[in-house]
């Protein structure tokens, strides 16, 4: 039980994770209706430069300038490589992302280099013992980090005037057109958002040791994240993230009782589980089915 | 009454009849080309060293599997980032089929070529239509993410089921290349190994090419774009959509299947992770860059990309700068990941018509030359 209870905790830990860099294509999503490939490059350029920044500026200096400085770099990939593309089939932008995702991952990695680089987070991999259950503090940071954030955004899109304006532009952008809002505002800060949330996601998957290039393969388990949730349900991201985070974490738990499986099956339990859910729900659990009008 | 079936002199894009539209070649000048290339081909091998005929033909085989990708991406509009697990379905279905019996990995011991391909190709073709299920009921960008999750789990199995391929780093034997006792792919007194390869890769493209050409001109080719330009009015005008999707699904992994069958051939080895994502968007890469929903701009893109490596080094004799040190930065490698980025990039923004776009342009410039403005 308390095997069982501690997987589920973790998973609660890195599903927080999921949850913010799935935040992120979702808002990037409803905005304007294109899926960034590009996320794992954000993340990875977040967490290098929390690597490189944390020296100076300690971690919590370092993640919020990483987080800043992500975002502008999400500003521009929108300006350049996604902005020229308005108008054009959804699938066509998805794939120029994935070249932006391509071409930036390569620049990141050279500021990885060959050395073993860390975070310098302060939990590393001491925990918090209740009864007999043992949590991570890292986990413990990474969910209350990520339960913030999500107040805090779901508070934005609630009560501020260009939370409202984005909530309009992803219903009707020719409406909101038409009532004043700028667009291309509401694209810039999508992606600005979206790449501040992949940095501080990011950070905190790295969190605990050290990272590799291989880190990106984190981000891109954000997609049947959003998926399973639904392509255009902020709240759908987060149950999304926080669900496929405890399952893969309770599979990697008793991943040794089925060795037929093969060894780490916990990696791939993700996207097993987004398709089971399409096969039942197209549209993911929490998803607006599309009305196609002719 | 008479059908005219040549085009009046002078007038080449001039129909007069329905079928001639429709042909296979439906102009001289094509006929002619054609029958150009496929001399030029036949001559090439010896005219080149065997280094550059090996790269051709992997050119060839990679083209076969980009003419899958583009059948489904190009032409039926239905996103898959699903290749590299078909190619790896059909890499490791040849392989054991060919496979020593006695060896290390599973194998059945049947050599021939006539028997691996196209069971390589049928059994990847039925995972496409396992798969198609999923891709009737999804659309567009869902598809798209559901297909890279195969790419991931298909990548799980295959590095770990190493009575299969042999396992991460040690991989299995690529299929025997031979036909009825015949050995293609070994040097022998009338040709080199690397020649062989050329011919019959270079054969094999254009019965697959002219395959692929004569379904987009079918009944089921005007079904796939017609899905592919509003699936919605595609089922208003009473085509099915269920049974057309799973067609293109069925066909596109159905090269992809027989590409991965040979593409190991010209290397003889086959290792577990050579099919992950990173595949999927080169063959991505190979159909948008050479030019989506045609046949010519899909082995353009598949050759193109695979001399990209090629070009590189060629260019790094020009721009000193780049190192071919793996250590020092730019290197070699690095120049070639940022080029597959930044050309989906600027093809897509600039010429969303791919090579086959510029061509094209070209083509239009000296038609009406002088006064192409």
């Amino acid at each position: 039980m308390t095997v069982l209870v501690e997987g589920v905790l973790r998973g609660v830990g890195i599903g927080s994770v999921y949850a913010l860099l799935a935040l992120g294509f979702v808002i990037i999503y409803k905005a304007t209706r294109v899926i960034s490939f590009a996320q794992p490059a954000l993340m990875l350029a977040g967490v290098v430069l929390v690597s490189h920044l944390a020296s100076p500026l300690g971690f919590w200096g370092a993640l919020p300038v990483a987080a800043l400085l992500t975002a502008l770099l999400g500003l521009g990939i929108e300006r350049g490589a996604v902005r020229p593309m308005i108008g054009r089939p959804a699938f066509v932008v998805a794939i120029i992302t994935l070249g932006v995702d391509v071409a930036i991952r390569v620049v990141v990695n050279v500021f990885i280099g060959l050395d073993v680089r860390n975070v310098h987070d302060p939990w590393g991999l001491s925990t918090v013992v209740i009864g007999d259950v043992h949590i991570a503090q890292r986990h413990i940071a990474a969910f209350l980090t990520a339960a913030l954030l999500v107040g805090a955004l779901f508070a934005f899109f609630r009560f501020s005037r260009m939370g409202l304006a984005m909530r309009a532009a992803a219903d009707d952008q020719e409406a909101a057109l038409a009532q004043g809002v700028s667009v291309g505002a509401v694209f810039a800060l999508s992606w600005a958002l979206a790449g501040a949330l992949a940095a501080v996601g990011g950070t905190f998957a790295a969190a605990g040791g050290s990272f590799d290039g291989t880190l990106w393969l984190t981000a891109l388990v954000a997609l049947p994240v959003i998926i399973l949730g639904g392509l255009d349900s902020l709240p759908g991201a987060v149950v999304g993230g926080l669900a496929v985070g405890v399952a893969q974490e309770v599979v990697a738990t008793y991943q040794n009782d089925m060795p037929w499986l093969g060894g780490n099956v916990s990696v791939i339990t993700p996207y097993v589980l987004m398709l089971l859910v399409l096969l039942v729900r197209p549209y993911g659990l929490f998803g607006t089915r599309e009305v196609e009008r002719v | 009454m008479t059908v005219a079936t040549k085009a009046p002199r002078g007038r080449p894009l001039l129909y007069t009849s329905y079928p001639r539209e429709m042909g296979l070649f439906p102009t001289t000048t094509r006929k002619v080309a054609f029958g150009v290339l496929l001399a030029v081909t036949a001559v090439l091998p010896f005219m080149l060293a065997d280094a550059e005929l090996q790269l051709l033909a992997t050119c060839c085989i990679a083209a076969i599997g980009a003419i899958g990708l583009g059948l489904v991406t190009g032409y039926a509009g239905q996103v898959s980032l699903g290749h590299a697990f078909f190619l790896g379905i059909g890499a490791y279905t040849a392989s054991v089929i060919s496979g020593d019996p006695d060896g290390r990995t599973l194998g059945l011991g049947v050599t021939n070529i006539l028997v691996w391909l196209p069971v390589a190709g049928l059994v990847a073709g039925l995972f496409g239509v396992i798969v198609a299920p999923l891709a009737t009921r999804l659309r567009g960008l869902y598809l798209a993410i559901v297909t890279l999750g195969l790419v991931f789990i298909g990548a799980h199995i295959f590095n770990e089921w190493s009575s299969l391929t042999g396992g991460v780093g040690v991989g299995r034997p690529a299929p025997t290349l031979e036909i009825f006792g015949y050995p293609l792919g070994t040097t022998t007194a009338s040709a080199t190994r690397d020649q062989k390869l050329f011919w019959l890769m270079a054969g094999l493209l254009v019965v697959f090419a002219l395959a692929a050409r004569n379904l987009a001109r079918s009944r089921v080719g005007r079904a796939f774009t017609a899905i592919r330009d509003r699936d919605i009015a595609a089922g208003v005008i009473g085509v099915n959509l269920a049974r057309y999707k799973t067609i293109a699904f069925a066909v596109s992994s159905f090269y992809a299947g027989c590409a991965g069958a040979l593409l190991f051939t010209v290397t003889g080895f086959v290792e577990p992770t050579s099919f992950s994502l990173l595949l999927s968007v080169q063959y991505i890469a190979m159909v948008l860059i050479g030019g989506a929903g045609t046949i010519s701009g899909a082995i353009a893109g598949a050759f193109f990309i695979t001399l990209l490596p090629r070009i590189i080094r060629e260019l790094q004799a020009v721009f000193p700068f780049i190192s071919t040190d793996a250590n020092e930065v730019p290197n070699v490698l690095q120049v070639e990941s940022i080029l597959y980025g930044v050309l989906i990039i600027v093809f897509l923004i600039f010429e969303p018509r791919g090579l086959f776009g510029l061509w094209v342009r070209a083509r239009n410039y000296w038609k009406s030359w002088p006064f192409s403005y």
